[in-house]
C-alpha cells in the first residue's frame, strides 16, 4: 500500500509538469504582449522598452522562460500582478480563504444531502420518496448554476428579502455575531452550489446502492436473521459507498469550477472572481497562478480518489 | 455486440414464423425508447423548441437587433410575449435568435468532441501496444485538465485572432466550439476504448480479417457500428453539457458578447437588471433549462433503450 501511494505521487509529479507546460505555452503563444501597456505609452521611450524587455526575459526562448517561471513558482514566488502591483501570492492568499469556505460548506452540504437521500431511495426503490427524490435531483442537475443561482436571488432577496445576495467579506459586527453574519451571506452561494451537488451524487448513491442491494451477500446477510438495518447500514452500504467515495473526490474539482460561477453570481471575492476580473485585465501572473492552483487540486482529487479506493477496496491490486 | 444479436436474431427468424415482421436493433430500441414516458416528452419538447428557433423567425418577425429604447424592460405583453430587454430588444425574437447559435454550438462541439473520442479511442484499442500506452496517456493527461478555467483562458487569449479572420460572431463560435470539444472528448475515447479491446478479439473480426478486409474497413465497418450504442448515449447527454459549458462562458463575459443573443449572454445581460426586470434573465436561463433537461431525459431513455442488457 504505502508504495502504491509513493509511485502514485510519482506519476502526479510529471502530470502536473506537463499541466504547466500546457498553460505555459497557451499563454505564451497568445497573440498580444504583456507590454503593449507600455506600448500605448508614449512617454516611454522604444529603447526604454527594449531595455525593460530584456530585464524581464521576454526575449528569452519560451523553454528559458518556462524553467524560470517554474522555478520560482515552486520556491514560492508567483511574481507581481500587473494591476494591483502587490505580490500574486498575497493576492491569490487573501482570496482563497473565503472560497475554501464557501466551497467547504457546499460540500457539506451537498454530502449531507446526497447520501442519506440516495440510501433511502434506492432502499425504497419505486416508492413516493424514491420517484420524487430522482425526479427532482434530474431537475436539480439539468439546471445550471447560473441560472438557478438568479433564480435563488430573485426568490430568497428580492421577493421574500429573507438573505442579501452580495457577499461581503467585512462582517460588521465581532464575535459570534459576526459569524452569524457570516453565514448567513454564504447562504444563498452554498445552497445553490450544495444542492447543484447533491443532485448529482445523489444518483450515484442510489445506484450503486441498488446495485449491491440484489447480490448474494445481502440475501446471505438476511438469510442469518440481520436485521434489515444492519444488513443496510452495515453491508450494503460498506460496499455501495466504494465507488461513491471515489467520485466524491473526483467532484472536488468540479466544485471549484461551480465556484467560479457562483462566485461571479454573488460577488463572493473568493480566488473565481480573482480569475475573472484578472483575466479582464490581462493579468497574466496572476491568471497563471490560480490556473496552475486549480490544476494542482485537480490532479490532487485525483490522487485521493485512487488512494481511497485502494484503501476501502482490497480487491484492488496494486502492481 | 448490436451485430451479434441482430443476426441471431435473422436465424431464428429465417427458420421459424416468416409472417413476423422484421425486428432490427433500431426499431427494438425505438419499442423501449417508447416506455420511457419522460424521454418522450423530453423529445416532444426539444422538438418543439429546435423547431421554434429554426423556423421561429420566419413567423415572428420582429427584428431581435431592433431598439425600443422607450419600450427597454418592459413586462411581457400581447405585441411582445416576453417582454423587452433593458435597450429595448424584443425577447421573443432574440430568445429564438439566440437559440439557433446556442444549439448550434451544442451541436457542433460534441460533434468535434465526438470524432476525436471515437478516432482516439478506437486507434487506441484497435493496435494496442504502444499506440494504446502513448495515446492513453494524453487522455489522462486530458482528463488532469481544469476545465472552465482552461476554458476561460483560451477563449479570453485568442478570441481576437480569430475574430480577426472569420468575423466577430464566426469567429467567436469557431472558437466556443473548438475549445468545447477539444476539451471534451476524453469520456468517449475511453469508452470506444474499451469497447474495440474487447471486440477485436470476437469470431466476427477474425472472419472479417480472413476474407482480407484492410484495417480501416475493419474498424470503421466492422468493429465501429457495434460501439455505435455507447457512443450516441454520450454525444446526446454532451450535447446539453456543451450547451451549459457556452453559456457558463457567455454568463462570465467570455463568450458571445452581449450585443450578439445566446441565451448565455442573454442570461448575463439580465443579471444586472434582476430587482427590475426579472423576465430578461428567466426567459432565456429557462430555455436552457428545459433543453438541458429534455436532453438528460433523452440521453437516460436512449440509455435504457441501446442497452441489450436491460431488454431481457
Amino acid at each position: 500500500m504505502g508504495t502504491y501511494i509513493i509511485r502514485r505521487l510519482l506519476t502526479a509529479i510529471p502530470t502536473l509538469v506537463i499541466i504547466s507546460m500546457i498553460i505555459f505555452s497557451i499563454l505564451k503563444l497568445a497573440p498580444g504582449d504583456p507590454m503593449s501597456q507600455f506600448a500605448a505609452n508614449p512617454s516611454v521611450p522604444p529603447e526604454v522598452r527594449e531595455n525593460i524587455r530584456r530585464q524581464l526575459g521576454l526575449d528569452d526562448p519560451i523553454p528559458v522562460q518556462y524553467v524560470k517561471w517554474a522555478t520560482s513558482w515552486v520556491k514560492g514566488d508567483w511574481g507581481f500582478s500587473f494591476s494591483s502591483r502587490s505580490p500574486v501570492r498575497d493576492l491569490v492568499g487573501g482570496r482563497i480563504g473565503t472560497t475554501i469556505f464557501v466551497m467547504g460548506l457546499a460540500f457539506v452540504l451537498g454530502l449531507l444531502i446526497a447520501l442519506p437521500i440516495g440510501i433511502l431511495a434506492a432502499v425504497k426503490q419505486y416508492s413516493v420518496f424514491d420517484q420524487v427524490a430522482t425526479t427532482v435531483a434530474f431537475f436539480g442537475f439539468s439546471i445550471p448554476t447560473f441560472f438557478s443561482g438568479l433564480l435563488a436571488i430573485l426568490l430568497f432577496s428580492i421577493k421574500l428579502g429573507w438573505l442579501p445576495f452580495i457577499y461581503e467579506s467585512n462582517t460588521a459586527h465581532a464575535g459570534l455575531l459576526g459569524l452569524v453574519e457570516r453565514f448567513k451571506f454564504a447562504a444563498l452561494p452554498v445552497m445553490v452550489l450544495g444542492l447543484f451537488q447533491a443532485a448529482g451524487l445523489m444518483r450515484y448513491t442510489r445506484a450503486s446502492m441498488l446495485e449491491n442491494i440484489k447480490l448474494d451477500y445481502v440475501r446471505t446477510a438476511r438469510a442469518k436473521g440481520i436485521n434489515e438495518r444492519k444488513v443496510i447500514i452495515g453491508h450494503v452500504v460498506r460496499n455501495a459507498f466504494i465507488p461513491v467515495i471515489t467520485i466524491i473526490a473526483l467532484q472536488l474539482p468540479g466544485l471549484f469550477g461551480g465556484a467560479i460561477i457562483t462566485e461571479q453570481i454573488f460577488r463572493v471575492p473568493g480566488i473565481g472572481s480573482l480569475l475573472i476580473t484578472s483575466l479582464g485585465a490581462s493579468d497574466t501572473p496572476v491568471v497563471m497562478s490560480i490556473v496552475f492552483i486549480i490544476s494542482i487540486l485537480v490532479v490532487l482529487s485525483n490522487l485521493i480518489a485512487d488512494v481511497i479506493y485502494g484503501i476501502l477496496d482490497p480487491r484492488i491490486k496494486y502492481s | 455486440m448490436a451485430e451479434v444479436t441482430a443476426s441471431a436474431r435473422t436465424g431464428t427468424l429465417a427458420g421459424g414464423a416468416k409472417a413476423r415482421k422484421t425486428r432490427t436493433l433500431w426499431s427494438d430500441a425505438w419499442q423501449q425508447f417508447r416506455k420511457h414516458k419522460m424521454a418522450l416528452t423530453g423529445v416532444t419538447t426539444l422538438t418543439i423548441i429546435v423547431v421554434a428557433c429554426v423556423f421561429g423567425p420566419l413567423v415572428y418577425t420582429k427584428n431581435p437587433q431592433e431598439l425600443n429604447v422607450l419600450r427597454g424592460m418592459e413586462g411581457p405583453s400581447m405585441s411582445a410575449p416576453m417582454g423587452y430587454d433593458d435597450l429595448g430588444h424584443d425577447m421573443l425574437a432574440r430568445v429564438l435568435d439566440g437559440g439557433r447559435k446556442s444549439l448550434l454550438v451544442g451541436l457542433m462541439a460534441v460533434i468535434v468532441s465526438i470524432t476525436v473520442g471515437t478516432l482516439i479511442g478506437a486507434m487506441s484499442g484497435f493496435f494496442g501496444k504502444w499506440v494504446d500506452s502513448i495515446l492513453m496517456r494524453i487522455t489522462d493527461l486530458f482528463l488532469a485538465l481544469p476545465q472552465l478555467p482552461l476554458l476561460l483562458l483560451i477563449s479570453y487569449l485568442y478570441v481576437n485572432r480569430l475574430k480577426q479572420i472569420f468575423g466577430v460572431e464566426n469567429g467567436i463560435l469557431i472558437l466556443i466550439v473548438c475549445v468545447i470539444g477539444f476539451l471534451n472528448w476524453m469520456s468517449v475515447a475511453r469508452l470506444v476504448r474499451a469497447s474495440f479491446l474487447s471486440l477485436k478479439e470476437k469470431e466476427f473480426v477474425e472472419a472479417a480479417r480472413c476474407i482480407g478486409a484492410t484495417t480501416p474497413s475493419l474498424i470503421f465497418k466492422h468493429i465501429l457500428p457495434n460501439v455505435l450504442s455507447p457512443v450516441i448515449v454520450a454525444a446526446t447527454l454532451g450535447v446539453g453539457a456543451a450547451i451549459i459549458s457556452e453559456s457558463s462562458l457567455s454568463f462570465l463575459g467570455l463568450g458571445f458578447p452581449p450585443d450578439v443573443p445566446t441565451w448565455g449572454s442573454m442570461l448575463s445581460v439580465g443579471k444586472d437588471q434582476l430587482p427590475f426586470a426579472p423576465h430578461i434573465a428567466v426567459f432565456p436561463g429557462l430555455m436552457i433549462f428545459l433543453v438541458v433537461l429534455s436532453i438528460n431525459y433523452i440521453g437516460d431513455g436512449l440509455r435504457d433503450a441501446l442497452d441489450p442488457r436491460s431488454r431481457v
